[in-house]
């Protein structure tokens, strides 16, 4: 993996985004949560997608979902990839809700759909990526 | 349905030879090639342009291309993203402009120069989880594609050749097709042995990248009686849309595809078995399937089965995607498919034409779900 090109390939860290970073160099996924109605959304965003409000803290979340899909990349789309091909993508859904991309550690030979998952957090550089590993 | 005042026609089609135009090296212009495809449509329906008082332009800007084609004062004028969403619903927009009398004879042009300019794709829209869904290698709406199909797959236990079927009936109907880019027919051997690109969709299941401008007519069904070619009337257009950071949809469009099938179907009187041929939004084939199942054409899980069977050829019993579609024609995101539905309902499709073909139905599941369904005025 080239570290630097991969470094550089991650979301730049915002006044926002800063405490979901901060929880993944700590070990914890913590996500954007609503005051008025407990809604959990990743990415960070404005307002709630259920109620509208713009008001949230960001809380720990468990860390478990379940492996909604996931690919196999053969093509050679980034350069910080190149030497990882073909690898592994992951779409994961969370028990709280939201959905996101990522990938697993030491995949098992074979993987079904809705299998479950945990995250486990990667360090790249000097931040850290949460990244799953099958459980059960 | 019955024949209103201000039911709509479509009355001119334009395209570039997009197979002639797929050559190294090409430094092409958007707008020259919808300027073009413009030219042929304004030709095809025995228009003037300054008959024209609507324009909607897709991919291009509205304010370029309206001084480019010297269509500089329109009654209505507005650009879409250029995204294979839209093509469906540009259409859509000029049926309820013409029928809501804002505008009487609407153009839609689109123009693509993606092999000059070597477009790739991924990150359009610049969406909040581009940079997130970078950090792990996963780029472009075709991964996306193919985590749904993964998902599908496993679910209705797809052996691995499911897609072949219209890959190569893609293949097959652009080998008919004087202006398809991928002329050369395909077995399922030559599928199976192509390579992966975001496992398990494989070379042949991705459209391809190439230089080309669409362009459509629209107007008033009594003023398409008195142009000299077989008015297409729209008979039913609906949209629904399932819309997320994704290009994902978590039940394969399914939900969205079923509002749309439904408005449709009781909008025109026809149902799935009545429609002559299809025309089907193929960004990637797993998109076949899922369009194929929403719309009510095959069972839920039964779709890559389905295409098994010999019907989707021209000469089958539900052809789909006559023109080669987006892996072998031209991916012109979904507008050829809208020129390909007009040609075979006016009986001129050549040797891929579909014998009395009366109806057509165009669906494109994406984020923003749609179909018509076309009617040929006269038959043929």
């Amino acid at each position: 993996m080239n570290l630097d090109a991969h470094a550089a390939l991650l979301p730049k860290i915002t006044e926002i985004n800063q405490p979901y970073w901060d929880g993944c160099a700590e070990g914890e996924l913590r996500l954007q949560t609503c005051t008025a109605c407990g809604r959990h959304r990743f990415p960070d965003a404005p307002a709630c997608p259920n109620c509208l409000s713009p008001h949230y803290s960001w809380q720990v979340v468990s860390g478990r979902g379940v492996l909604w899909s996931w690919i196999v990349m053969h093509q050679n789309y980034l350069p910080a990839f190149a030497d990882e091909l073909p690898y592994l993508v992951a779409f994961v859904r969370l028990d709280e809700g939201p959905y996101l991309i990522s990938t697993l550690l030491d995949p098992p030979d074979e993987l079904r759909c809705d299998q479950p998952v945990e995250v486990v957090f990667d360090r790249v550089g000097e931040r850290a990526l949460p990244k799953f590993r099958v459980i059960a | 349905m019955p024949n209103g005042p201000r039911d709509v026609a479509i009355v001119g089609v334009g395209q570039t030879d997009h197979g002639a135009l797929y050559t190294k090296d090409s430094r092409r212009d958007a707008y020259g090639l919808a300027a073009e495809a413009l030219r042929l449509a304004l030709d095809d329906a025995g228009l003037l342009k300054d008959q024209i008082d609507g324009l909607i332009c897709a991919r291009v800007d509205y304010n370029r291309m309206a001084d480019v084609a010297g269509l500089r004062t329109p009654r209505v004028v507005y650009g879409l993203e250029g995204s294979g969403r839209m093509s469906g619903v540009a259409v859509q927009h000029a049926v309820a402009l013409i029928r809501g009398g804002a505008a009487d004879t609407v153009a839609l042009v689109y123009g693509n120069n993606g092999r000059s300019v070597k477009m790739r794709y991924g990150g359009e829209g610049g969406g909040p989880t581009v940079a997130y869904d970078a950090a792990y290698g996963m780029t472009s709406p075709g991964a996306y594609v193919s985590m749904m199909y993964q998902r599908y797959r496993d679910l209705y236990r797809a052996p691995e050749d499911a897609l072949a079927p219209i890959a190569i009936n893609n293949r097959r109907h652009a080998s008919l097709n004087p202006v398809a880019v991928m002329r050369k027919e395909i077995d399922v051997e030559e599928y199976l042995a192509s390579r992966f690109i975001a496992e398990p969709l494989r070379l042949f299941d991705y459209c391809i990248i190439n230089d080309g401008g669409v362009a459509l007519i629209l107007t008033t069904a009594e003023r398409a009686r008195a142009l000299p070619k077989t008015p297409v009337r729209v008979a039913a257009t609906a949209a629904s849309a399932d819309l997320t950071n994704y290009y994902t949809s978590t039940d394969f469009f399914a939900a969205a595809c079923q509002d749309v099938a439904t408005r449709v179907y009781h909008e025109s009187g026809l149902g799935p078995e009545q429609m002559d041929c299809l025309q089907i939004y193929d960004n990637f084939t797993p998109t076949v399937l899922f369009t194929l199942e929403g719309f009510g054409h095959a069972k839920r899980g039964e779709g890559w089965q389905w295409v098994r069977e010999g019907r989707i050829g021209f000469d089958g019993e539900r052809p789909i995607n006559t023109a080669g579609g987006h892996t072998a024609e031209s991916y012109m995101q979904g507008w050829a498919h809208h020129v390909e539905a007009v040609r075979q309902l006016r009986g001129e499709a050549g040797d891929r034409q579909v014998r009395g073909c009366v109806t057509a139905q165009y669906m494109c599941a994406s984020p923003i779900v749609t179909s018509h369904v076309l009617v040929a005025e006269n038959g043929n």
